[in-house]
């Protein structure tokens, strides 16, 4: 297996884009991408998007977004793992250079979302979970990580105002990225008195509906000084990748992510590194509680301490492991498809000493955790500068 | 809803019949025709008993569109004596009185009205023991 750097990145501004199609996000973040990497010629592309056909009514998106990239006949690949679209995207144009296919891949991820009303986009989310034996019953994608909250919080005594500072700091930490949707910053109290969407979960436990794209370039490790134009080389070091049963309720531990501790440990035994090595991690903070349970599984911390690591600060920005510098997809919003990918983006900008206001100071290992419906997949990768 | 899709469930949503591992004796809602845990393929039709307890619940406030006028409405995984789960929706309780652990009965009701038709959707749902 060759070894395989990410040599170019690019993010559109994340939010209610409602002058652009899902095809223009997405050529604009490929472009940011491909002129960062200082590449002429594309030879694949995979492409994350959960459900362009439920949000836009379009399908067949690889030819779609080859097409209008205008990058000519070459092979180009759509992915489809619910929110971790993007995250597999990157995986496997990782394995493709790295099995020495071919030299030059763009990954990218894009979501439209706000095309549809509000009740289509809430539909469209929740095909995610088991359509037969949990939307059935009226429960919601909110309603299903409530459930996890409520088991989380029966278990190991979790307080609603916990899982309120997982949203303060991440919009505190998004006021600082110019690319998130949300980048307000809010109090535990306005968490706290938002609106109830599934108890104990409000409206600002919730990540937000968004349209954006993010999209990178690799290559061999062994080409990448061609490119990088002086600019550090950041490595994919490990990668990995588990699923899990899909309906919540077929789980033994309600509040325990399976899919993200298999993931996390085949991508730490490729990298070679534990979550000790990590100088920052972007998590998948599709609600609060999501946070949570995510830096337990990840060996973060103790299974049953995540809620008490906030109270603590661990993972804030300045802490001993800052989680979601980027905002998460809580500030910076979760166009479904395109998140995975996003959040290579922020480890890249990170590693490479780019991320102005909120770089992690001598950042050197990064990781990301992207997940799919309630975790029924995850993706994780780790990236490192040397 | 599809009509197909409808009718192929009905003796999950009717008659909670699932499928239980001639091999390890581990029992599946819905059937599934591979154990996942010792990867037997020989089942045997079984009906899931009416009681169990909850072990997970949310009440939601923001519905899809089909249960938008059931809103507030409680939904839950219940644990069906024996060990077997099932998400269903937590009915004739007011949401104060609804806890973790609590003991259920399996009821069969009127789940929601589908398509400009109204056609009746009917399902299972838990009502407190």
């Amino acid at each position: 297996m060759r070894r395989v750097a990410v040599i170019g990145i690019g993010m559109t501004k994340w939010g209610e884009l409602w002058e652009k199609s899902l095809r223009d996000i997405f050529v604009e973040a490929a472009l940011l991408a491909i002129d960062d990497a200082g590449v002429d010629k594309i030879e694949a592309m995979y492409v994350g998007c959960m459900t362009g056909g439920l949000f836009t009514g379009q399908e067949h998106l690889a030819s779609v977004l080859a097409d209008y990239l205008g990058v000519g006949h070459i092979p180009s690949v759509r992915l489809e793992s619910a929110c971790a679209s993007g995250g597999l995207a990157f995986r496997h144009g990782f394995i493709d250079v790295a099995s020495g296919m071919h030299d030059i891949v763009l990954v990218g991820g894009v979501e439209k979302m706000t095309d549809v009303s509000g009740d289509e986009a809430t539909y469209a989310l929740a095909t995610a979970a088991d359509q037969e034996y949990e939307v059935y019953s009226g429960v919601t994608f909110p309603g299903l990580y409530a459930m996890m909250a409520m088991d989380h919080m029966n278990k190991y005594g979790t307080t609603r105002e916990q899982l309120a500072k997982v949203a303060v700091k991440n919009h505190k930490n998004g006021s600082k990225n110019p690319l998130a949707q949300f980048p307000g910053k809010i109090s535990v109290e306005d968490v706290i008195n938002s609106v109830m969407v599934a108890d104990p979960l409000r409206i600002l436990d919730c990540s937000p509906i968004t349209d954006g794209s993010a999209c990178a370039v690799l290559c061999p490790l062994d080409d990448a000084k061609k490119y990088a134009k002086g600019k550090p080389i950041v490595e994919v070091t490990g990668t990995g990748h588990a699923t899990d049963t899909i309906a919540l309720h077929a789980r033994k531990d309600l509040c325990y992510l399976t899919s993200t501790e298999l993931a996390a440990k085949e991508a730490y035994k490729m990298a070679g590194k534990g979550p000790k090595d990590l100088d920052l991690v972007e998590v998948h903070d599709c609600f609060t509680i999501a946070e949570i349970m995510v830096t337990e599984a990840l060996g973060l911390v103790e299974k049953g301490k995540g809620g008490k690591a906030l109270d603590d600060g661990l993972t804030e920005f300045g802490g001993k492991m800052p989680v979601n510098v980027s905002g998460g997809l809580k500030s910076k919003g979760h166009p479904v498809g395109a998140t995975g990918v996003a959040q290579i983006y922020e480890i890249v900008k990170q590693l490479r000493g780019d991320a102005g206001e909120r770089q992690v100071k001598g950042a050197k290992v990064g990781m990301t955790q992207n997940m799919g419906g309630s975790g029924g997949s995850t993706v994780c990768h780790i990236l490192e500068v040397k | 809803m599809s009509l197909p899709s409808y009718w192929r469930e009905i003796p999950q949503r009717y008659r909670l019949e699932a499928s239980c591992c001639t091999k390890c004796g581990a029992t599946y809602f819905p059937p599934r025709v591979v154990c996942s845990g010792c990867g037997c393929r020989q089942f045997e039709t079984v009906n899931l008993p009416e009681t169990g307890k909850l072990v997970t619940y949310t009440i939601i406030h923001v519905a899809p569109s089909r249960f938008v006028d059931q809103v507030p409405y409680a939904v839950g995984i219940v644990e069906f004596d024996g060990g077997t789960r099932a998400m269903m929706q937590v009915v004739d309780v007011s949401e104060d009185k609804i806890k973790i652990g609590m003991p259920v009965r399996i009821e069969f009701r009127k789940l929601y009205s589908d398509g400009e038709a109204g056609v009746i959707c009917y399902g299972y749902k838990a009502v407190p023991a």
